[in-house]
């Protein structure tokens, strides 16, 4: 009989479930983990706030469909985590998180760095565990990569009091999971199936829109299948970008708030909507009571709880995207659309995504048609919150799945620089391009000495316009041009880059920019650069909150008469 | 709003009450009642949970408990087509000249009485909750002190297919 110490049955049973890297902080009481890990055949990656080595693991999971990994101690590293679980719950990430814990003697009496981390992340786990007993550990680990990773995917909390860790017990891997309450569904109704096939078949103005639920299920081969054989435009939610070659003729680019207003348009004219992993977010419907009001809806999810949670659906099918498209697909008729896919054609052409320049100003929109020239489908773009965002959404142009990282249920501000740092390790060999605004890039800058002491080769990219500017932009629109605690000052980026040993470049002559870019893309080790941008370039077209998807405001309509 | 009576089998694991009760909550689901106990297997608890709302939120809050991995089964209980009880314990306000007048109508609630004091009498009551809402009524005559109850607790009614009661 092998006993082992707790420590050491959790490193076995990370390597049993392929776990190639973890991304933490240590502290008291998770030493003896940290000792464990010293010689341990697995990369750690030491972040410099444990809202990082979150963001870091779901950054990870999501560029290479692996299961994310940190690790924080009890109390303060415990709840520094909040923040990148909740973004990984919002977004369906699967991340497995370890937190230290007090010995079990003292749980309850308030004893140093104890907190009630299983408590506070109730509702922000799929599913989480408080290990109280070292038989329980090497099965809660076992039930918490397949919980992570299986249906749909979300992060997983295990809390290891430090004397269970401390604990010598006889290892023993389980080989199966027995979870009598979680039976995800993955085939989808066959007769759902051909009620769908059948709907899709006799529509006439049939819509796509396609989420991440496309990308977690790699289901984008099936979805661009499924369009030409169907001759179907796909529309892409934020999360869905990626899922769909933005490039092709039926691409309608993104939905909602920001989204195209050929893809708005579409989606409200439409007759029929084909939705695949998505949630009918509010910033994705606008008014809901509106929101293709013509059309019959189809929704394919593996979480029978989106279904008419908050969109009335027609044909649900619950399941798995690939399995279900697979189904379908050999009972989707060829029906010439030309009429559809014309009005398509000529809203593309008569609503393209536009702005203007202004003198030798570098307008972000030129940035990212810029990176376009030089980006391919290897690179990974990961982007932070914000303005630069939805630029980034907008105008990209050669998306893979799983290359466009960004924050979408929670939008948290910071996520961007960690994700990059969790992209760039789980692809060593693709160019990983973290867009942030300046306001966000502060909020996870201490980051900046993970890259570097890594060497990893992330080119940051700041859109510097000295505010907070999707705030800026609602306070411009909404509420009267009041710029309430939005116009920041900032520090010199160059000087902060350089101060960890980053290379870095400021910009700001329109006519530098395509110089830089391909400088930084051509330079071997990390890079930022600091593009200065207008403060008072705004996101169009824009659906403001609460109206309905053809209600867009648009940047002609609202540009100041001295600037026309 | 139409009143919903869910019986849910759990998995008994740490934390499964918050993990329900903080469901309801986050979700903004509205519980009127919510009780727990053993079930004939040990490793599982029963709850009866009465909700309110339409049958919109009804989906919903099955569909939320089912994601949940400690809950194993969601029925909704027919109401037609159940056995519910209530119980409650009253305590009264009543003096001797008033005991033999409680105790009529106690009995014709067959309660029980099951503690007494110079002042005061303690009346158990089990039934379905109307029944009880009456007893509370007309007790309210003597002045009730204090009132406590279980909230529901319910299963479904085994009865042969044929002749089971329509909704
Ligand atoms: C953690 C966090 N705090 C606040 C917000 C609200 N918020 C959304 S966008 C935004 C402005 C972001 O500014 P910046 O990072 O400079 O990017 P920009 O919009 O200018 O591109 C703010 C404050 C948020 N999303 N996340």
């Amino acid at each position: 009989m092998a006993l082992l110490s707790g420590a050491k049955i959790l490193i076995e049973s990370l390597l049993k479930e392929g776990v190639e890297i973890i991304f933490g902080y240590p502290g008291g009481k998770v030493i003896p983990l940290y000792d464990e890990l010293y010689d341990a055949p697995i990369t750690h990656v030491l972040v410099r706030h444990e809202q990082a080595a979150a963001h870091a693991a779901d950054g990870y999971s999501r560029s290479t469909g692996k299961v994310g990994v940190c690790i924080a101690t009890s109390g303060p590293g415990a709840t520094n985590l909040v923040t990148g679980i909740a973004n990984a719950y919002m977004d369906s990430v699967p991340v497995v998180a370890f937190t230290g814990q007090a010995p079990t003697h003292l749980i309850g009496t308030d004893s140093f760095q104890e907190i009630d981390i299983r408590g506070i992340t109730l509702p922000i786990t799929k599913h989480n565990y408080m290990v109280t007993n070292i038989k329980d550990l090497a099965r809660v680990v076992k039930e918490a990569f397949y919980i992570a990773r299986t249906g749909r995917p979300g992060p997983v909390l295990i809390d290891l009091p430090v004397d269970v860790i401390k604990t010598n017990f006889d290892y023993h891997y389980p080989e199966k999971v027995h979870l009598p309450g979680y039976q995800p569904t993955y085939e989808g109704n066959y007769m759902q199936i051909k009620a769908a096939a059948e709907v899709i078949n006799n529509s006439f103005r049939p819509v796509i829109f396609a989420g991440g639920g496309v990308i977690i299920s790699n289901a984008s081969d099936e979805l661009k299948t499924l369009s030409k054989t169907g001759k179907i435009p796909v529309a892409n939610s934020l999360m869905g970008l990626g899922s769909f070659p933005l490039t092709d003729e039926y691409s309608l680019g993104m939905v909602g708030m920001h989204g195209t207003k050929y893809a708005n348009y579409a989606i409200s004219e439409s007759d029929l909507i084909i939705a695949i992993g998505v949630r009918f977010d509010d910033r994705v419907t606008g008014r809901v009571d509106k929101f293709a009001s013509k059309a019959k809806i189809i929704h394919i999810d593996i979480d029978p709880a989106e279904i008419n949670k908050n969109i009335k659906v027609d044909i649900p099918i619950v399941g798995d995207a690939k399995t279900i498209l697979n189904k379908l697909i050999p009972l989707i008729k060829t029906v010439e659309r030309t009429e559809w896919l014309e009005t398509i054609k000529e809203w593309k052409r008569d609503y393209p995504l536009s702005y203007e320049h202004r003198n030798s100003n570098i307008k972000p929109q030129y940035i990212i048609e810029k990176l376009n020239e030089v980006l391919s489908e290897n690179s990974i773009v990961v982007t932070d919150v914000g303005q630069h965002q939805m630029w980034a959404a907008q105008y990209l142009k050669f998306l893979k799945p799983r290359s466009f990282i960004s924050s979408g249920g929670l939008g948290t501000m910071g996520f961007g620089l960690p994700a990059s740092i969790g992209a760039q390790f789980g692809n060593p060999d693709r160019p990983v391009i973290c867009i942030s605004g300046d306001g966000g890039f502060q909020m996870n800058l201490q980051e900046l000495a993970t890259i570097s002491n890594n060497n990893l080769p992330i080119k940051m990219i700041i859109f510097n316009n000295s505010t907070l500017g999707m705030v800026r932009q609602w306070q411009e629109l909404f509420f009267n041009e009041r710029y309430s605690h939005t116009l920041i000052k900032n520090p010199d980026f160059i000087k902060i880059a350089e101060a960890y040993g980053i290379k870095a470049l400021k910009v700001t002559d329109k006519n530098d920019v395509d110089k830089a870019i391909k400088e930084a893309l051509n330079y071997n080790g990390p890079m930022l650069l600091d593009f200065v941008i207008p403060q008072d370039e705004n996101v169009f077209p824009m659906v403001p909150e609460g109206a309905s998807l053809e209600e867009m405001l648009d940047y002609r309509k609202v540009l100041k008469e001295t600037e026309i | 709003m139409m009143k919903h009576i869910l019986s849910v089998t759990v998995s008994n694991q740490p934390a499964v009450l918050a993990r329900i009760s903080g469901l309801f909550s986050r979700r903004n689901f509205n519980i009127l009642s919510l009780n727990v106990g053993e079930t004939e297997k040990p490793e599982f608890s029963r709850m009866t949970i009465v909700v309110e709302g339409d049958d919109h939120t009804l989906e919903q809050v099955k569909k939320q408990l089912y994601k949940l991995i400690d809950v194993i089964k969601v029925t909704e209980l027919n109401q037609a087509n159940m056995v519910e009880r209530d119980m409650a314990l009253i305590k009264v306000n009543c003096n001797k000249n008033m005991r033999t007048q409680l105790i009529q109508v106690v009995n014709v609630f067959r309660g029980k009485i099951v503690d007494l004091s110079p002042e005061t009498v303690t009346v158990e009551v089990t039934g379905d909750e109307s029944k009880i809402n009456a007893l509370i009524e007309l007790l309210k005559d003597f002045g009730i002190k204090e009132v406590v109850r279980t909230g529901i607790v319910a299963l479904d009614r085994e009865l042969p297919s044929t002749t089971k009661v329509k909704n």
